[in-house]
This record gives C-alpha cells, structure tokens and sequence, in this order.
C-alpha cells in the first residue's frame, strides 16, 4: 500500500511542474506581459518607473531565472498583488472567499449522495421498471438543462412569483441584527436555491454511474451464487451487490472537484454570493492577471489533490487496485 | 467504415429502430433546417429596435415576445440557433482532429513520445476546463471565433486518451500484422488501417461533444463573456431574462427550453450511435 501511494505520489510532481509551467507561460502572454494592465493604462506611469517595475519584479533577468522565481513564490502561493483598486495580496483575497465555495460545495454533494445513490441502485436494481424509465428519462434531461437557466427558473418561481426565498447574496440586509438562531436560519434560507443548483449537475452523473456499476455487478457469478444458495434478495442487493457497486463511487468524489469548482463560477455569479467562483469572475470581467492566475493555479492544484486522493481511497478499499 | 456495406446497413437499421435516437436526429436535422433557412421561421429581423414594444408578453405579432430594446424573441432565437450549431460543431471538429492525432501517434510509437504527450494530457485536465476557458478569454477579445477555439483548445484530451485506448489494442490485431507484411508504411497502417476502426468512438464522443460546447458556449455568452450582443445567441437572450427577471419571464423560459431540446437532442443520437455501434453495451 504504502509503496502504492509513494508511486501515486512520485506521478504528480511532473504535473505540478506542468501546471507551475503553464501558468507561467500565460502570465506572460498576458498582453503588456504581468505589469502590463498596470502600467499601460496609467498616463502617469513613466518609461522610468516602469523599469523599476519590471526590475523590481524581475523582468528584466532571463526566462529561465524568471520562471524559478516564479516556481519559489507558488510554492509559497505568492500569487503577488491584485490589480484591483485594494490592490491587496492575492493569496489574501481568496483565502476569505474560499470557506463560502466549499460549504455550498459539500452541501450540495451530500445532497448528491443522499438522492443519486438510492435513485440509482432501484432503478438497476428494477432495471425497465416505470421507476427506471421515469429516471432514465429525468437524468437524460439532467445531463442538458444549462445550470445557469435552471436557476433563473428557480429565482422567477420561488423568488418572484411565490416569495419563498432569497435569491441573491448570502445573508440579509438585517441579518446583524438577528439572534444566533436567527442568523443559522437567515443564512439557511439564502443558500436553498445555490446547494440545490451546484448539486444538480451531479445528481443526473451519480445516479446513471451507480446504476451502471450496479447493473455490472448484478450480472457478476457472486451475485448468482448469493442467490443460489437461496439469500433473500434484499440480502443479495445490499450485501453482495451494493457494497462493490458503490467502490468507484469514491473516486467520483475526487474527480468531480473541477466540475464543482467551474459550477460556482456559475451559481455564484448568478446568486450573488462572495466566494471564489464569483471573485474569479469579477477578475476575468476586470483582467486582473495576478488574481486570475493565483485561482487558475489553486483550481489546478485543488483538482490535483481530488485525483490523488480518488486513487488512494479507491486502493484502500479495493486491493486489486493495488496489486495492479 | 470498416468492412462490408452489410455491417453499414446493421448499424443504420438499429440506429433508426432506436426511438430515442431518432427522436434526438429529427431534433438536430430541425435546428439545421432553421439555421439554414432563418427567414422561414421568423419574419422580423433580429436587430430591428423597436422602442414602442419594449418587454411586450408573447402576442400574435411576437410569438415569443419582444426584449428589453423592443426586439422579436422568436427572430432572435432563430438566429441564435446558428450560432450555437456553429460553435458547436467548429469546437467539436478542433477538439476532434487534436485528439485524434494526439491519440494515433501516442497509441501507435508508445514509448517516449507516449509518456510525454499523455503526461501533457494529465496536466492539462488537472486544471478545471471552465477556468482554464475563462482563463483564456480573460487575454484574448471575446468573440465567437475566440470561443470556438478556446473550447475547442481545452475540449480534446478526452478525445486523445479514446483514440490511444483503441489504438494501442488495434494495432496489436492481425491484420495490422497483415498489412505490415505487405510492406505498409506507418502512415498507411495508422490511416488506412487503425483510424477507420476508431470512427465509432470518435462519432459519439463528438456528437455528445457538441452536447458540451453548446452548453459551454450558452453558459460563457449568459455571463457576457461570450458571444457579444447584437450578435444574438441563446445564451446572451438570457442574459436580458435575468437583467429583467421581474417583469419578462418569457425571456428566461423560450431560449433555454431551446438550449435543453437540442442538447438533448445530440445526447440521445449520441447514446444511440453508442448502441448501434456495439449492441453489447446497450442499456447501461
């Protein structure tokens, strides 16, 4: 096992070295190159201070050179200084953003597991049934409804026309003056229609891959055998063939973290809400590189550590993987 | 394809048996047809600003009503529809010939030029697609060309890992082994003997591929970072939907329903083909 992980482990610094590349590269196909956006549009920026800019930022030396200062700084996630007008430490400004993405994220993939995964297993467990076809059908229209049209729909039915609930930000303009219990159920209420969109998307993939894998290993001699020798069946689904069904499932986990990531651009843009996919927005609307290249470059290495983390929990459940 | 008519003839019959399929090519042939032919489903012009009808609900004049500068909805989304067919397929067709060659050669040497083009492929799926798209377009002008690009550009690794799968177990067959003792060169085995053998794969990942790049491409225009106004697109008519989510909800309902029936459309053939193409793994 352990020497499983340290090989696991060995594969991903050739990728950190590429991402580390990559990013480097963009940075300085950004027009102007990184002080660009800076000084370009600023008439009082003379040809002298931005010498001393670029000095200062090391412009001036050999690629190569640049490109190990810039590999020492991500080690450290020195993503520099935002081009906003705070212009304040970019590590700084997502480290604030980031707590509200991952809450609505793991909300939402409890939701996911809670609803795909039995929808999943009766509908392969009763493969054909009314049941099946009616998820079938409700999964294939989950696979292409936009995300973004869904939530204008939820805001006019449930914002507008019922009034039930919020439908932009994360808290109200009285939230201050709540009591604790107040607040829990003030910022419940406001984060409803995000967990439930940033979760859809999964819904319609989890269910169709439990189904699938389910199917798989119903048709497996172990099954067979379970029911031979006379199990009730309620022992053979759950037992015998849920458990093995359900092993992959831990590595959609780990792979969906680029999904999720790239869905709060979306959901938070649309619902107002403070986190990272939204600040990430305002810096593309804003061509703020620094900022830009710090989330691309966090987003790289978040999805990094999603794969490294689906491959060793699938090998510790599954010692075949291992042996391999 | 590979081998005889009568194997072109299976796969046609089983294809169009399929109801679902069928269903999903009328959905597509449908949208071609007003793509190509605007004028016969709309008869306003989809830039005409009629400031008289701002916000007007659907009506006998307006099918689908009038936006926020008093222009035809339907007019609109009839134009639109050609955009998103055409994103859809130029992303599709980048990220399908990229893949290809990526996967043929990658798949056919092995070895060194393996392990360096499919360790560029694990780097560039480690970053999230929609920020890596998002990413680009924050450098370049958004426009439609840039778009179907930079979708293409990020959209072909699956693509590549597809073709190296097929190609690694086809070359491997006998009559690879065949052809190379009649003194095939490289280019002849990978083109005339391995690529036709990988089409189908290719055709379902591409037809559910253009599934995705229209879908990207609504989502990028809806957040103004895509096709820009007055050129008009399913994705920027909903844009207006949301600025006027209180007074006009037929501009947040029509364009999606359009967005929801054609990608369902590309999905179902998709699958489809998928069935048609190997009868094995229908139903999963």
């Amino acid at each position: 096992m352990l020497r499983y992980i340290s090989r696991r482990l060995l594969l991903t610094i050739p990728l950190l070295v590429g991402i580390s590349l990559v990013s480097f590269l963009m940075m300085h196909m950004a027009p102007g190159g990184p002080i660009g956006a800076g000084t370009d549009l600023n008439p009082k920026a003379t040809a002298e201070s931005r010498a001393r800019l670029k000095a200062y930022y090391g412009l001036d030396r050999p690629l190569h050179v640049q490109y190990g200062r810039w590999l020492g700084r991500m080690a450290t996630l020195d993503f520099g200084d935002s081009f906003s007008p705070d212009g304040r430490p970019v590590v700084e400004k997502i480290r604030e953003r980031i707590p509200i993405t991952l809450t609505i994220n793991v909300l939402s993939m409890g939701l996911i597991f809670l609803v795909a995964i039995p929808v999943g297993v009766y509908s392969a467990v009763r493969k054909g049934s009314l049941f099946d076809r009616i998820s079938t059908v409700a999964v294939f229209t989950g696979f292409a409804i936009p995300t973004f049209w869904l939530a204008l729909l939820m805001m006019i039915l449930f914002g507008v026309k019922l009034g039930w609930l919020p439908i932009s930000g994360i808290s109200s303009l009285d939230h201050e003056s709540l009591g604790t219990l107040g607040k829990i159920a003030d910022r419940g209420r406001h984060l409803v229609l995000p967990v439930l969109l940033a979760g859809f998307g999964g819904l319609a993939g989890m269910s169709r891959y439990t189904r699938s894998n389910m199917l798989e290993v119903i048709r497996q001699d172990y099954v067979a055998t379970a029911r031979a020798k006379g199990l009730p069946e309620r022992t053979v689904v759950f037992r015998h063939a849920m458990r093995n069904a359900l092993l992959p499932v831990i590595t959609i986990l780990g792979l969906s973290v680029p999904d999720l990531l790239g869905g709060s651009v979306i959901f938070e843009t649309i619902f107002a809400i403070p986190g990272m996919g939204q600040l990430f927005y305002q810096g593309v609307m804003s061509r703020d590189y620094p900022l830009i290249m710090g989330i691309l470059t966090i987003g790289a290495f978040l999805t990094l550590l999603g794969n490294l983390l689906a491959d060793v929990g699938y090998a510790l459940a599954d010692p075949r993987i291992r042996q391999g | 394809m590979s081998g005889s008519p009568g194997i072109g003839r299976d796969f046609a019959r089983r294809l169009l048996r399929n109801r679902l399929a069928a269903a999903g090519g009328a959905v597509i042939l449908f949208f071609f047809l007003v793509s190509a032919l605007p004028g016969l489903f709309a008869s306003h012009d989809p830039n005409r600003i009629d400031i008289v009808n701002i916000l007007r609900p659907p009506s006998a004049a307006h099918p689908l009503g009038t936006d926020d500068l008093g222009r035809d909805v339907l007019a609109r989304m009839v134009h639109g529809a050609r955009v998103s067919l055409k994103v859809g397929f130029v992303a599709v067709g980048i990220a399908t010939v990229l893949g290809l060659l990526v996967g043929l050669l990658s798949g056919f040497y092995g070895g060194w030029a393996d392990a360096v083009l499919m360790r560029f492929v694990d780097m560039m799926l480690c970053f999230p697609t929609f920020f890596l798209i998002l990413s680009v377009i924050a450098f370049l002008e958004p426009s439609i060309w840039n778009i179907m690009a930079v979708i293409g550009l990020t959209g072909w690794m699956g693509v590549a890992r597809l073709v190296r799968a097929e190609t690694l177990s086809l070359k491997e067959r006998d009559f690879v082994a065949a052809a190379r003792a009649q003194g095939a060169g490289d280019a002849r085995i990978i083109f005339r003997h391995v690529l036709p053998n990988t089409l189908a794969p290719i055709l379902v990942a591409a037809t559910l591929g253009v599934a995705g790049a229209i879908l990207t491409e609504s989502a990028l225009s809806f957040l103004g970072i895509g096709v820009q106004p007055p050129t008009p697109s399913w994705g920027n008519i909903l844009t207006t939907g949301k600025d006027n989510i209180e007074y006009a909800w037929w501009l947040s309902v029509f364009p999606g329903l359009a967005i929801l029936v054609t990608v369902l459309g590309y999905n179902l053939l998709g699958e489809g083909i998928r069935d048609a193409a190997d009868p094995r793994l229908k139903g999963r």
